[in-house]
């Protein structure tokens, strides 16, 4: 806890000490979430150039995740900022555990871990939900669009690939997405039979096709919240095996619930990246 | 060279049962904090067509709001705050190089594409 100043004899002269006041084991954990911020940084970054370069045919977040488990209705956004919730609260109950460890109080620590457990659980349960959510899509689905040109403001556009969205649940009229023509184009009568002779009506989205808008947006959805979720996976079940460890009393033994501090540390890190997730993918 | 194998091993931290109600209270306030900021970035997402926010302010204001969270998240509850300065500017200065690096890239190769996509040469 103390950070105090170390002078160079100390710091270069060995002597086992370590220059940064800090256990090897922690200082390798800070290292590794280094390079895994790094990573997380190229994700979201890549995501922001495509949605930046495709800009009216990247669908918004909003229109997407509007569903609430046993809840009819349109609720843009509000499961997203409840997941978010729960694992900012997990990572309190962790670094609760973390000062419970440090008072060798083994009966909080204990009590603490369980919470984040639940807490990690109940996120990696909500993720699932919203994966299933999104892969099987709307009951009214999108039609793809297939070969062919459609003007937009005197340029003509190519219209494969692009997906338009049906104005209501009468199937009367379609959206086309660029927005650059003002509102969307709405389209009606002959000209959309004539789209829809072309196009294909797809429900949900996987990794090639989107009802919501482009692709990559799936793709994108799919990877970065998937090696999120992959990250939140692991820190459960490093979470629980620091839990058995707790219970069976190793740290009580070995004088000290370090190693609490340091999948403390990761987990905090899963909650560090969500909060930019959410940020960049949910949000803006 | 002398191994510390049976030295105790001093760089755990602890502290007492005094100190520990004045860390948890300190939990707790962070805890308020984020929740706070996170509420507000949801109510602002939802209404800020209604209140006729602009689209760049509304995105402005985001970006800041994360950029807080992060530095409670990793000051108070990783407790980077509380390290070796030289622990925190080994960490800090290499992310942050690297970040900027990449939004930089992000800017001016998305130029790079929008000349693709208008065919400008």
């Amino acid at each position: 806890m103390s950070s105090t100043t170390i002078d160079s004899k100390t710091a270069w002269g060995g002597n086992n000490e370590s220059p940064f006041n800090a256990g090897y084991g922690k200082l390798m954990m800070w290292f590794f979430l280094l390079s895994d911020a790094l990573s997380f940084t190229g994700f979201l970054t890549a995501y922001g150039f495509y949605r930046h370069y495709y800009g009216s045919i990247w669908p918004t977040a909003e229109n997407v995740f509007t569903h609430f488990p046993f809840m009819q209705g349109h609720h843009p956004l509000l499961y997203v900022a409840l997941m978010t919730f729960i694992l900012i609260m997990s990572s309190v109950t962790m670094v609760l555990a973390v000062e419970a460890g440090q008072r060798m109080d083994k009966k909080a620590v204990t009590m603490w871990m369980i919470f984040t457990l639940i807490g990690g659980a109940i996120f990696l349960g909500s993720q699932a939900w919203e994966w299933t959510h999104f892969i099987h899509g709307t009951e009214l689905g999108a039609i793809e669009l297939g070969r062919g040109t459609w003007t937009v403001n005197g340029v003509p556009e190519f219209t494969q690939g692009i997906i338009a969205r049906w104005q209501d649940d009468s199937k009367q009229a379609l959206l086309l997405p660029w927005k650059e023509a003002g509102e969307y184009i709405q389209v009606t009568g002959a000209e959309m039979a004539e789209l829809l002779k072309n196009g294909t009506e797809i429900h949900g989205a996987n990794l090639t096709h989107n009802e919501y808008g482009h692709p990559l947006f799936g793709d994108f959805f799919f990877f970065i919240t998937g090696f999120h979720g992959t990250h939140v996976l692991s820190g459960v079940v490093l979470n629980f095996i620091i839990f058995v460890n707790v219970l069976m009393g190793t740290y009580e033994k070995r004088g000290h619930y370090e190693m609490v501090e340091k999948v403390g540390l990761y987990w905090h890190f899963v909650d560090l990246v969500w909060v930019f997730v959410f940020t960049f993918f949910y949000l803006v | 060279m002398e191994h510390s194998d049976n030295t105790p091993y001093k760089y755990a931290s602890h502290h007492t049962e005094e100190e520990g109600k004045k860390i948890r209270k300190r939990i707790w306030l962070m805890f308020w904090v984020l929740l706070a900021i996170t509420s507000i970035e949801v109510v602002l997402g939802l209404f800020w067509k209604e209140w006729g926010i602009s689209w760049g302010a509304v995105k402005l204001t985001f970006i800041v709001m994360t950029v807080l969270k992060a530095f409670f998240i990793v000051s108070e509850y990783m407790h980077l705050k509380h390290e070796n300065t030289m622990l925190k500017n080994l960490l800090i200065i290499p992310y942050v190089i690297f970040a900027l690096y990449l939004a930089y890239f992000l800017v001016t190769e998305g130029v790079y594409s929008d000349m693709i996509a208008n065919k400008f040469w």
